[in-house]
């Protein structure tokens, strides 16, 4: 059982961390900053390089959320990783794309072709 | 529920009063039954319009506060934020598309509201913003 205060849920899959996305709003401030930190630390203080985020459960998110993947993106390029999003939903996938955002992140459409990317 | 409904409320700068707030609008364009996807764009561009207020308006000020009237039919929901902040030209935001800022962490949220609004207008030098949405715009307008 995750603990409730957690951001995100992991999974080891063929030596690619999974991490699935645990809340629905990603939108307050305070939460937005925390579930930075549980991302960066599975860089910076795991040492993970293949990471692939699963979207399954998230129903919004705000530019403030935006800018923390594209942080966790530069951090795994930098360690010469790879990172994957995965199972977006329809609404949240438009923003990605009016953000053009598509272009800069992997986005996949589901777990399965996520681990097709490593 | 089909009579209009103003309502007007007054926070103080912090990001959990602004998002106690757009519960409650978000609530109020459930009661209008308005759709899954204009609740989206709203809530969004409230997340968006809020917190700018609060955090480049204000800069978090504790003496400052952030004013959000809105008002809502069954065609259409409007929202004003102002925030007692020094203002600003939102020509001087520049497009975070362009490959110079692609890669940055901020700069998106403009973006977003001119893309699920109807309307979205700055006002009395960057510290009014207007936000506005009809009942089942097509907005945002994709290209696939």
């Amino acid at each position: 059982m995750s603990k409730p205060d957690r951001r995100i849920d992991i999974e080891e899959i063929s030596g690619v961390t999974v991490a699935r996305l645990l809340e629905k709003k990603i939108l307050d401030e305070a939460n937005i900053e925390a579930l930075g930190q549980e991302l960066f630390a599975l860089v910076d203080k795991d040492g993970r390089k293949k990471i692939v985020l699963d979207f399954t459960l998230v129903e919004y998110l705000s530019s403030a959320a935006l800018g923390k993947l594209i942080t966790m993106h530069k951090k795994v390029t930098t360690a010469k990783g790879k990172l994957a999003l995965c199972s977006i939903q329809k609404d949240i996938l438009d923003v990605f794309k009016i953000t053009q955002l598509n272009k800069v992140l992997t986005l996949c459409t589901n777990l399965d072709d996520a681990l097709t990317k490593f | 529920m089909t009579n209009p409904v103003k309502l007007e409320i007054m926070i103080p700068s912090n990001t959990a009063d602004g998002l106690g707030v757009q519960e409650k609008l978000v609530a109020l364009m459930e009661q209008f039954e308005y759709s899954m996807r204009d609740v989206f764009a709203m809530r969004l561009s409230l997340e968006e319009g809020i917190t700018n207020a609060i955090r480049h308006g204000n800069k978090f000020s504790s003496d400052k506060n952030v004013m959000i009237r809105c008002e809502i039919s069954t065609e259409t929901m409007r929202v004003v934020v102002v925030d007692e902040g020094e203002g600003f030209d939102p020509e001087d935001i520049p497009d975070p598309t362009l490959e110079e800022f692609i890669e940055r962490p901020c700069g998106r949220g403009l973006m977003l509201m001119r893309a699920y609004l109807n309307i979205c207008e700055y006002s009395e030098g960057g510290r009014c913003l207007t936000m506005e949405r009809e009942r089942n715009s097509p907005l945002p307008i994709m290209e696939d």
